[in-house]
């Protein structure tokens, strides 16, 4: 039993069947990555894993639990978090601020009346942001605007914000789209590192296959909405199947 | 101090001491000079001061930090009025169960509108106020006439059956709004020299309760709650899967803010014991707009100021007619005077709320952070300018 | 039978108004993504171009007429518009009467000419402001406009009469065969209504069949999509906005005699009209025009007496009512499709 079970998932837009027949189960503290070609069904099925989109048939089972009919922040307090493909961050606040929000989150849930409690004097919070921003290597940067850093900065900062919640399951979007070689490499040894330090579950959508193969320890292929193969990454790496559907384009095109 | 960090802590410090000496700020001129004109050290002028600063603070909680755009808050501010009036002919004429009423009533008329609008954000959240805005000046105008007494305005008779109180005064006249005997328009004045300093018992009230709803605010801007409002304008999206539902942040800055908005409303009854329906217009629920943005939206001192900025300048300009206007510009040649006053005819007197229209337009246009950033950047340029100074000063000594 | 035929007719001319209004925003909105808070002023400017326009056909000259003398013995001064001494009294006097439809000529040019400047002049600096700015900067021009025609024209209500032909009523129910004398319309309400199907008809017409009208809907589909090909988007919404500015000023001329025209009228229709958008649909045209005679004709009904004694007021609230149980069932609004204009 994995953490998070999907059973024949289905999901219709109009005339486009986008999800058919999906099942996926993601085993506890594993990396999981989901592959597929542009369309495959990818980033709808992870919309239906975190409330964004409600599937038409199936169930999503997380720890036990049904998400489905659950709001984006109610599946969030339950231990999922995700990772936009562009970093979503509050780039209005400084990096403290925007570190200190999960951690608000975390401890007093989804609403908290607390307009007359002074921010600064919160010690709790204060030390637990600010050993988060350490964790991420980024306590130098604490009072800097945050929408004036780089990109992969601000992906460090959003991946940092999902573990102030201390989840039981990260979902990352294509955590690399767009970034440069460097910014790639630094953020799967980021990956990497919350892998081997924490008690965590990754699922992870990527494209680059390089990405893929260096984090993911079960890899399932998606073609057409529906779970072609899943396996270990070497197994995927030679499957004939995924080679037609998937890394044959990828390959030719190269 | 207070639970507030140094800087907050000065910065109440400061707004505490302006409203204390405001009887002798505002009172510049001697009361016989030509200048006198420009003085706005008189009770009446001083209450508004410190009711439409409570007005602008209050819409600042929504606006300033949530960005959520209303246009109907003059709504609360009338329904405010109305409850104050009603508790001053039912219950005593007694300020302060009138206020708790109307902050009490405009609060919830708040919780209603807000729960509806709040539905829908950006563009359609500010139409959505406005209709309601317009629909309760109708109300107030016309279809409740019994509670409200429609055009003519809800005012104080010699009938009314007062609980804790008397209908009417010994002389036969309407009794007055006091605080535990403590009549509201009470003014003790001080002649010195030229000057005559006034010094209000209403406005001194008022002036109490702007500081605790500034210190309230700056309360508010601090904390967790504070910092969730901000973020709910910065990034709805992260703030959704970062497991924070923003439906009630947003619902109770509004609700907040409304209560601020009675407050005022109940304040300006207190002062003058009568509500009309006018005050729930949508020029009104723009003016607390233009307040806020000209000082500064998301500051804690910009609606303050823009409240005191708009309010005196309305005076000022209500007041000068033809007459002031040839005094002022005689000495010009008879053909250019004329041409000049033509032109600023257009502004002053009855043109006063053209003059907002346009500041409205040119505030929003060239200043959209209000008077405390075009503050904060000249203060940059002298800062640099300093710091240039001391740059060159310092080279020969290296 | 009779009442309701006669609340319809007479929710159609307030309908007719809110549909034009509603349209030249939704226009706006959807070609340019600008709340316009200043759309009322421009029908309001409309109506004053009415107004103007009597103004300046009725200027007059005086001449003493020795034929007859005033109470004190004295030769009578006799008025005469400039136009009858031009045109012959009979031609002049006939333009004078059909001062509101010549007004239509007159308003075109105007309106097109302010919406140029409006958009070229202010507009055009807001596109990539926030929401809040664009309502802001929209709503001062809107208290700018209004407070010079309040300096030139004065508070009060001007009386602007429509031509003569058209003062009277007709019987509507005689028409239909029914019992005479129930169903009594005046003609103005009846060419206004007629105006208006018309504008719009040709609103969309334009929209539907000509390239300029495919491209701006495609622009409103898809702004950066429509760019990307090479089109030049920008002129052709200036245009647009043009024509909206246009719109609602010809309603307002042919408004005129319904209600004389006073400062605040053009407030007054514009939340109204917001209303009407926002329960139509933001973005939708069709939503728009639908709203504005759905409503018009829920507020007549809502001021019929029968209604009126049962629940006192009802009409002065009713749009508001209707908006926010409509918005609670769908809160897109009628027609609005999800993803238009969310954020």
């Amino acid at each position: 039993m994995g953490i998070l079970e999907v059973k024949n998932v289905g999901k219709r837009f109009g005339g486009l069947q986008a999800l058919s027949n999906v099942n996926l189960s993601i085993a506890e503290n594993t990396v999981h990555a989901l592959i597929g070609p542009n369309g495959a069904g990818k980033s709808t099925l992870l919309n239906c894993l975190v409330g964004k989109l409600i599937p038409d048939t199936g169930s999503v089972m997380f720890d036990g639990q049904s998400v489905l009919g659950r709001t984006p922040y109610e599946i969030n307090q339950m231990g999922i978090s995700r990772v936009f493909q562009t970093p979503e961050i509050f780039g209005d606040l400084t990096v403290m601020e925007n570190m200190m929000i999960p951690c608000l989150a975390k401890r007093d849930g989804v609403f908290k009346l607390n307009a007359l409690r002074t921010l600064g004097r919160d010690a709790e919070i204060r030390d637990k942001a600010e050993q988060m921003l350490i964790d991420m290597n980024m306590i130098e940067k604490r009072e800097m605007h945050s929408a004036s850093m780089s990109r992969g900065d601000k992906r460090r900062l959003e991946i940092g914000m999902c573990l102030a919640q201390e989840p039981r399951l990260l979902l990352l979007d294509e955590p690399t789209a767009g970034m440069a070689r460097a910014d790639t490499n630094n953020t799967i040894d980021l990956l990497k590192q919350i892998k081997a330090e924490r008690d965590i579950t990754i699922a992870i959508i990527e494209h680059d296959m390089h990405v893929v193969f260096s984090l993911a320890e079960r890899i399932t292929v998606l073609a057409q909405g529906t779970p072609l193969v899943e396996d270990v990454p070497e197994k995927i790496k030679g499957h004939p199947k995924v080679r037609e559907a998937y890394l044959g384009e990828s390959a030719a095109a190269a | 101090m207070l639970g507030l960090g140094k800087k907050d802590f000065i910065l109440l410090g400061i707004v505490a001491a302006l409203v204390l000496l405001a009887p002798f700020i505002l009172n510049p001129f001697p009361a016989d000079s030509a200048l006198a004109q420009f003085n706005a050290g008189y009770p009446d002028l001083m209450q508004r001061f410190m009711i439409f600063g409570i007005f602008a603070v209050g819409f600042n909680i929504l606006f300033g930090l949530t960005g959520y755009l209303s246009f109907g808050h003059a709504a609360f501010l009338g329904v405010g009025s109305y409850s104050a009036v009603w508790m001053f002919k039912l219950l005593s004429m007694n300020v302060i169960p009138a206020i708790i009423l109307s902050v009490v009533v405009a609060g919830l008329f708040a919780l209603l509108i807000g729960f509806i609008s709040l539905r829908r954000s950006g563009i359609y959240f500010s139409i959505l106020t406005l209709a309601f805005a317009q629909m309760s000046f109708n109300l107030a105008y016309s279809v409740l006439t019994p509670l409200t007494n429609g055009e003519t305005g809800l005012q104080l008779t010699l009938e009314d059956p007062r609980i804790l109180g008397v209908s009417q005064t010994a002389a036969g006249g309407i009794p007055v709004t006091n605080l535990f005997g403590m009549e509201m328009r009470e003014t003790t004045t001080l002649t010195l020299g030229g000057w005559a300093f006034q010094f209000n018992n209403g406005y001194y009230l008022c002036g109490a309760l702007l500081l605790l709803a500034f210190y309230i605010s700056i309360r508010i801007f601090r904390s967790p709650f504070g910092l969730m409002l901000r973020a709910v304008k910065s990034n709805q999206t992260r703030l959704n899967y970062t497991g924070l539902n923003t439906k009630p942040y947003t619902l109770a800055a509004f609700v907040i803010s409304g209560m601020y908005a009675g407050l005022a409303g109940g304040l300006l009854a207190s002062m003058d014991p009568l509500a009309g329906a006018e005050r729930m217009q949508w020029t009104a629920s723009g003016e607390v707009v233009l307040m806020t943005i000209l000082g500064g939206a998301g500051t804690l001192i910009g609606p303050v100021l823009g409240a005191g900025f708009i309010k005196y300048f309305e005076n000022i300009f209500s007041k000068i007619n033809d007459n002031v206007l040839h005094s002022w510009f005689h000495i010009l040649p008879d053909s250019i005077e004329n041409a000049v006053i033509w032109v600023v005819e257009h502004f002053v007197g009855s043109g006063w709320h053209l003059t907002l229209g346009l500041l409205f337009m040119l505030v929003v246009t060239f200043l959209p952070g209000g008077l405390v950033q075009g503050g904060q950047k000249i203060g940059r340029l002298f800062r640099r300018r300093d710091a240039a100074a001391k740059a060159t000063q310092s080279t020969p000594a290296e | 039978m009779d009442a309701i035929i006669l609340q319809i007719l007479n929710g159609l001319d307030k309908g007719s108004a809110y549909a034009l209004i509603a349209l030249g925003l939704t226009l706006i909105f959807g070609t340019l993504g600008v709340v316009n808070f200043a759309h009322g002023a421009l029908f309001m400017i409309g109506a004053f171009c009415a107004v103007t326009l009597n103004k300046i056909l009725n200027l007059s000259f005086e001449t003493l007429d020795p034929t007859r003398t005033d109470f004190l013995g004295n030769p009578l001064k006799v008025k005469t518009p400039y136009v009858e001494s031009w045109f012959g009294p009979d031609v002049g006097a006939a333009i004078i009467d059909w001062s509101v439809p010549l007004a239509i000529l007159f308003s075109i040019p105007v309106m097109i000419a302010i919406g140029f400047i409006m958009e070229r002049g202010l507009i055009k600096h807001f596109y990539r402001r926030p929401h809040a700015d664009q309502i802001l900067v929209t709503f001062g021009l809107a208290i700018v406009l209004q407070e010079l025609i309040k300096h030139y024209f004065g508070a009060n209500q001007i009386a602007t009469p429509a031509p003569d032909a058209f003062r009277g009523s007709f019987d509507f129910g005689a028409m239909l065969g029914l019992d005479p004398n129930v169903i009594i319309y005046p003609y103005w309400r009846l060419v206004y209504f007629a105006f208006a199907a018309v504008i719009i008809g040709g609103v969309f017409a334009f929209l539907q069949f000509t390239t300029f009208g495919m491209v701006v809907r495609a622009g409103m589909a898809d702004r950066e999509t429509v760019g990307l090909l090479g089109i030049n988007i920008d002129r052709r919404f200036t245009i647009m906005f043009g024509i909206a500015a246009a719109v609602a000023g010809m309603a307002g001329v042919m408004y005129a005699p319904i209600n004389s025209p006073n400062y605040h009228m053009g407030m007054d229709f514009l939340v109204l009209s917001f209303v009407v958008v926002v329960v139509g649909g933001m973005g939708s045209l069709p939503g728009a025009v639908l709203a504005g005679f759905l409503l018009g004709v829920l507020e007549s009904f809502a001021s019929m007496n029968a209604i009126k004694s049962l629940i006192p007021g009802i009409d002065q609230i009713i749009i508001y009512v209707a908006a926010i149980i409509i918005l609670l069932m769908r809160p897109r609004g009628l027609m609005g499709r999800k993803g238009v204009m969310e954020d």
